[in-house]
């Protein structure tokens, strides 16, 4: 089996738990992303996603472990993985329009002023920001705006791989819904890799082509890797509808509820690979399985 | 009254309060006697002739006035117009301020980005900026040896800590969120400081600077009267060497007018490096 895309090798995170002692928060995750694939990691507060994010950004350094992008071990932020931070992460002193310049500068030095304005404003205007919007400072934007700028500002980049640490967390559902849609939409267009922290099932359906489970912390382990068997191109009110989103849904909400608790705190030895999970109500084979989405079928590849 | 604005308001509040204030001051001066109207006793005690007294707002506006009206005159060292005493006052000011501003903002970076640095130099700053600026002037006085640069010295020893501190706690206060940023974006240590931590912090900066410029304007009055030879500062002591007390009062307006001044110039700069998050 050839080397996915981005390769998370054996990586193990120990934190001083203050008291003298250490506190493993995961320890020996191996998983993989391949090219242009939609990946979003579900779990409880604590398990550890913030801090795999980082360590996937540069910004953190695991205390074991490896990270291999496109065959090379990362180490250290770069421009080709851009971030969309939870808070924004706009510069409140810099209008909505600088704000992306000054990535898009970053990453092509070689190119004049008009070309790095007309560049930002092309990608502003795929989020919806367009006209006297963007002369304006992130502080008279509203919530949902100021995070289509941050959005506008990774994709303008076109990074390797795109990094989404909680992107709708601070939104109100019906912002949250809108730029789904804008994301998917912009998403679909550029064909990015995309890794993305989530703590909303239904977003997490909505926008991967697997969903990888962490059990709680601490020795949280990347469980599971769900793989969403439903077709592109989603829309919010077509995935309900599809034989697979609540059998899916529902193994989500289990895990959650309950697995991540009972598969809490195991220390293991060797690497921990997810194991695959496909559910596909489509296929003849799985007809009686409707009302009960458990057990499910572990296909191992 | 309820048609007027809220500054309209203020405004006529305020004129009012001067003018009571003025009317005050000029009824309770008590109108010198003119010397028929004295006794023999008086005149021989001495009575008849000019007496020192504090000046009633009229003579001050009239001083005012004369000293407005050619403010750049030099008849020699003992006189000279307000223009020129205030224009050495400020120039020693913004020598030293400018000097403080040199090194304490480049030092208060170093001391924000760095946990080491801020911890090692903490004692030091904690020594040294309670220490009145004046106390400095002997010592200065006797190494430098010039009396003018000494003025500038002690401008500058009194600047530097606000700057300093402020900066310090500026870059160390900096979201690292938006270090982060800077990092993603591949950014080197120079840009990030530049196009990063001194924006960020650039409100805090001018804070301390603005404390800085309002602290040396306090301490040149003090130091060139100990100096002496020009400076708005001289000019108040010289004036009470003279036992004139017009042109005290009027001087004392001008420090004042001055001061406000050289504040709202640095009010005006936090305003435009100001920024809401």
């Amino acid at each position: 089996m050839s080397k996915p895309f981005l390769s998370i090798e054996n990586l193990t995170q120990v934190y001083p738990d203050g008291q003298g002692g250490d506190l493993t928060v995961f320890e020996n995750a191996n998983f993989g992303v391949e090219k242009g694939e939609f990946v979003v990691i579900l779990g409880h507060s604590g398990c550890g996603k913030s801090t795999i994010m980082n360590i996937l950004a540069g910004l953190a350094e695991p205390t074991s472990g490896v990270v291999k992008m496109d065959g090379y071990e990362v180490s250290g932020p770069s421009l080709d993985r851009g971030v969309v931070f939870q808070n924004y992460s706009l510069l409140p002193w810099l209008s909505t329009l600088k704000n992306v310049t000054f990535g898009v500068a970053a990453r092509h030095p070689e190119w004049s002023k008009a070309q790095v304005v007309e560049h930002s404003t092309k990608y502003l205007a795929m989020v919806g920001l367009e006209g006297d919007v963007i002369h304006r400072k992130p502080s008279q934007l509203s919530g949902g705006m100021r995070q289509r700028v941050s959005i506008a500002r990774a994709f303008a980049n076109h990074p390797q791989l795109l990094l989404l640490d909680e992107p709708f967390g601070a939104l109100d559902a019906l912002t949250r819904g809108t730029i789904q849609d804008e994301l998917l939409k912009i998403w679909s267009g550029t064909q990015q890799t995309v890794f993305m922290i989530t703590h909303d099932i239904d977003e997490a359906i909505l926008l991967a082509d697997r969903i990888l489970l962490m059990t709680n912390g601490p020795f949280a382990r990347v469980a599971e890797s769900v793989e969403i068997t439903i077709p592109r191109p989603r829309t919010r009110t077509g995935i309900v509808d599809h034989p697979n989103y609540y059998a899916i849904r529902n193994h989500l909400v289990h895990f959650l509820g309950e697995r991540s608790k009972e598969l809490a705190g195991q220390h293991t030895d060797g690497p921990n690979h997810p194991t695959p999970v496909r559910i596909d109500k489509t296929q003849a084979t799985a007809d009686n399985e409707v009302d009960t989405p458990r057990p499910l079928r572990a296909v191992n590849s | 009254m309820n048609t007027l604005s809220l500054n309209q308001r203020a405004a006529l509040l305020s004129v009012l309060l001067l003018v009571v204030g003025l009317l005050a001051w000029e009824l309770s001066i008590p109108a010198q006697k003119a010397v028929e109207e004295l006794t023999e006793y008086e005149i021989l005690t001495g009575a008849g002739s000019a007496k020192a007294g504090v000046p009633p707002p009229s003579q001050v506006a009239i001083k005012a006035w004369e000293q407005l009206s050619n403010p750049f005159y030099d008849a020699g060292p003992n006189d000279k117009g307000i223009g020129i005493q205030i224009g050495y006052s400020i120039y020693r000011v913004l020598t030293g301020y400018a000097l403080a501003a040199a090194v304490a903002i480049p030092l208060g970076f170093l001391i924000g980005m760095s946990p080491v640095a801020y911890k090692a130099l903490n004692p030091f700053i904690q020594v040294l900026r309670p220490i009145s600026p004046l106390a400095w002037m002997p010592l200065a006085l006797f190494i430098i040896g010039d009396s003018e640069a000494s003025a500038i010295f002690v401008i500058f020893i009194c600047s530097i800590w606000p700057m300093l501190i402020n900066t310090a706690f500026g870059v160390a206060a900096v979201r690292q969120d938006w270090v982060n940023v800077a990092r993603t974006h591949e950014l080197g240590h120079l840009k990030t400081a530049f196009f990063v931590i001194l924006p960020a912090a650039a409100p805090t900066i001018v804070t301390g600077m603005r404390i800085s410029i309002g602290i040396a304007w306090l301490v040149i009055v003090a130091a060139e009267m100990l100096v002496g030879g020009t400076g708005i500062g001289y000019y108040v002591w010289n004036e009470w060497n003279n036992l004139d007390l017009t042109s005290v009062v009027f001087s004392i307006l001008m420090i004042g007018v001055v001061g406000m001044m050289l504040d709202s110039a640095f009010g005006l700069l936090q305003r435009t490096v100001s920024y809401v998050e």
